[in-house]
């Protein structure tokens, strides 16, 4: 009993008030933020450097073609449908699940929205909604083979990618191109915002973002919570605006080759498109028990269904919205190709979005990954796409660098696991 | 004494043509940890799923707090106030403390979840267990020690005024220290007037902090007794053999 006398009572921290970090400032949270990437929470790190090293290599092997304003136009054009489609598969992905036929879910929304614009003359909005439905039924038919009869979602969208191709054989029919002529749709890709309404753009999100979150902080102060510093705020706003601003100024050049008869300058219209559904997709994941379900099923869906959530009811809503948004993504592939063939949304589109939720830092374990990360993960991407035909004519090389990226990205997934497990993160 | 709060009365439950739980009775007392113990296969486990409503009993009597009730699904179970422990937890590692403890009954304000609220909440639960050992209550439940998951998991069952909460095993995986911490978390609850159903198997857990044990043998209740009338050995004795003599010699 003596011995039990003197084993010194364990160390007593008043509750999570004096050792938590983020009260100190930019210093601590720059210290936080080195443990969790030392941990294995890599976070947006991994993209944010592959897009500096890739604009850097690319712009010292190709100065006068990749570093110019029309090709960041481009990079955006060529990235916002890699972006909405892995935007859709990172709430699959979450679930610890694939849908390997979203590519094609695309196609077949782009050759819809093709015969329903061009050869039977419906007005957009129509064609649109049509499209999207498309969508909710072919997540919800994937959903249900998964979720309810229990089949590896890998089968079923592998069955789904055969048969939609055939599908969208079949809609797009003999002639193999359908072009678009609706103005709406096409000016998505292809047109650009006046430059004043650009800046006004660009105040409205880095001053929406340094609302939100001062009164996040705030609500939490007033609840006696412990808050980041004012300075990692102030941080965070600051970088968000010098981005923001620097990509718009660069837009609102005029980026038309010289003496060409009309003036290209301002931000495409598509920018204010993924901006709105990073927002609201980010909003529905990260504040809504729906989103945080999706988090608990992915996490562990034992514990899940044990805590009264309804797991396959969750899982058909995450592959509803995966495979409609796949159908923005193919929309927006029609919009910019002013045109619907059999090859739209096929090639590499799925494993490019793959690819750029994983770089992002999504993982493909379930549980792990944000929608902003499609957009970080989607523009390395994008900027591989884009920059691979500069430098390289030869489409062999360019499809093994892909491969080799996407295997370079599922690495880092599976060892920043690893090393989470390890370190207990 | 007191009325029990939860107490069964001849309950019998088959699976097939296996006969696990033969006319078993047991009370669980408010302010009291009463340890249900027995060897693998007595019918611990199914005992408690029977409580919980995951398997229905056959026949016998269920009454809680006095009154006759019928449990025929967890969502019973926990409307009544009986939450359950499981062994393996039941913990989003992905998720974080608050996040956890609110799992599938989240506060909203509006569409939006209420996370300011469930953090006070689950500081003001986690207090009330006397429970200093979390740095951050925003930290991951991967981070997390064994006893941090334990104790993260126990104020879970008592985050929604629960009445009984049953335990299963929850020593089983944790080092010296860690039993220690959970012992204690587990004497408070019933301090705290909540009834606690300990299941175990480490004898030394029972005599530290049972009030009352209640041994299964082969699907029937050998005996429900008070801790302080019964020896280490006896217990044992009840376990292995369903019965003991010199405790019969004494009653």
């Amino acid at each position: 009993m003596s011995a039990q006398a003197t084993v010194p009572a364990p160390p007593v921290s008043e509750f999570e008030r004096e050792t938590t970090p983020g009260q100190g400032g930019i210093g601590e949270a720059a210290g936080g933020y080195w443990e969790r990437i030392k941990g294995g929470d890599l976070g947006a790190l991994p993209a944010v450097i592959g897009a500096l090293v890739l604009v850097i290599v690319f712009g010292i092997m190709e100065p006068d073609s990749f570093l110019t304003q029309q090709n960041f136009a481009n990079l955006l054009n060529q990235g916002a449908a890699i972006m909405v489609l892995a935007m859709g598969l990172v709430f699959v992905l979450l679930l610890g699940e694939i849908d390997l036929s979203a590519g094609f879910t695309a196609g077949t929304g782009a050759a819809i929205l093709g015969v329903t614009l061009t050869n039977h003359g419906w007005a957009w909005p129509l064609a649109v909604a049509a499209a999207l439905l498309t969508g909710v039924a072919i997540g919800f038919a994937i959903a249900l083979l998964v979720a309810r009869l229990g089949i590896p979602s890998f089968v079923v969208s592998l069955a789904f990618f055969l048969g939609l191709q055939g599908a969208m054989l079949l809609i797009i029919g003999e002639g193999g191109t359908i072009p678009i002529r609706d103005d709406a749709v096409l000016s998505v890709m292809n047109k650009n915002m006046p430059t004043g309404l650009g800046w006004l753009f660009a105040v409205i999100v880095v001053a929406g973002f340094a609302a939100t979150s001062l009164r996040a902080i705030q609500t939490r102060k007033r609840a006696g919570l412990q808050t980041p510093a004012m300075s990692v705020w102030a941080a965070k706003v600051g970088a968000l605006a010098v981005v923001v601003l620097i990509a718009v100024f660069l837009l609102n050049q005029e980026r038309q080759r010289a003496n060409a008869p009309i003036i290209i300058q301002g931000v495409p219209w598509v920018v204010p498109l993924v901006v709105a559904l990073v927002v609201a997709l980010t909003f529905l994941l990260m504040r809504t028990s729906f989103g945080r379900h999706v988090y608990a099923v992915g996490g562990n869906a034992e514990a899940a269904r044990r805590a009264g959530i309804n797991v396959p009811n969750i899982k058909t809503v995450c592959f509803i919205l995966g495979s409609t948004l796949a159908i923005v993504a193919g929309i927006l592939l029609a919009s910019r190709d002013n045109s619907v063939s059999p090859t739209t949304g096929g090639a590499q589109t799925l494993l490019y979005a793959v690819g750029a939720a994983v770089i992002g830092g999504t993982s493909l374990f379930g549980g792990r990954g944000r929608i902003v990360d499609a957009v970080t993960g989607g523009l390395v991407v994008a900027i591989i796409a884009n920059g691979l035909p500069l430098v390289t004519q030869k489409s062999g090389v360019q499809f093994i660098i892909n491969g080799l990226v996407l295997l370079l990205a599922a690495s880092v997934d599976a060892v920043s696991r690893r090393r989470a497990a390890a370190t207990g993160r | 004494m007191s009325e029990p709060l939860l107490s069964l009365r001849g309950v019998n439950k088959s699976f097939g043509a296996v006969h696990v739980l033969r006319d078993v009775d047991l009370d669980v007392r408010a302010g009291e940890v009463t340890a249900l113990v027995g060897d693998n296969g007595a019918g611990k486990s199914t005992l408690i799923k029977c409580i919980a409503g995951i398997h229905p009993i056959d026949d016998g009597e269920l009454r809680f707090e006095g009154r006759p009730v019928t449990i025929h699904g967890p969502k019973d179970a926990n409307a009544l106030g009986i939450e359950i422990v499981y062994q393996d937890l039941a913990l989003c590692d992905n998720l974080d403390v608050v996040h956890n403890l609110f799992l599938g009954r989240e506060i909203h304000s509006g569409l939006t979840l209420n996370e300011t609220e469930m953090e006070k909440r689950a500081g003001e639960t986690l207090k009330s267990l006397s429970v200093r050992t979390l740095r951050s209550l925003r930290q991951n439940v991967s981070s997390l020690s064994g006893g941090q998951r334990q104790t993260v998991a126990i104020a879970r069952a008592v985050l929604w005024n629960s009445k009984v909460v049953i335990l299963d095993e929850p020593t089983a995986a944790l080092g010296v220290a860690q039993t220690e911490q959970v012992l204690k978390l587990v004497r408070r609850l019933a301090d705290n007037g909540l009834g606690v159903v300990l299941i175990t198997h480490n004898m030394n857990d029972v005599m530290q902090v049972a009030d009352s044990i209640a041994a299964l043998y082969l699907g029937q209740m050998a005996a429900q007794v008070r801790a302080k009338d019964v020896t280490y050995t006896q217990v044992i004795e009840l376990i292995t053999a369903g019965r003991s003599d010199a405790l019969a010699a004494v009653a």
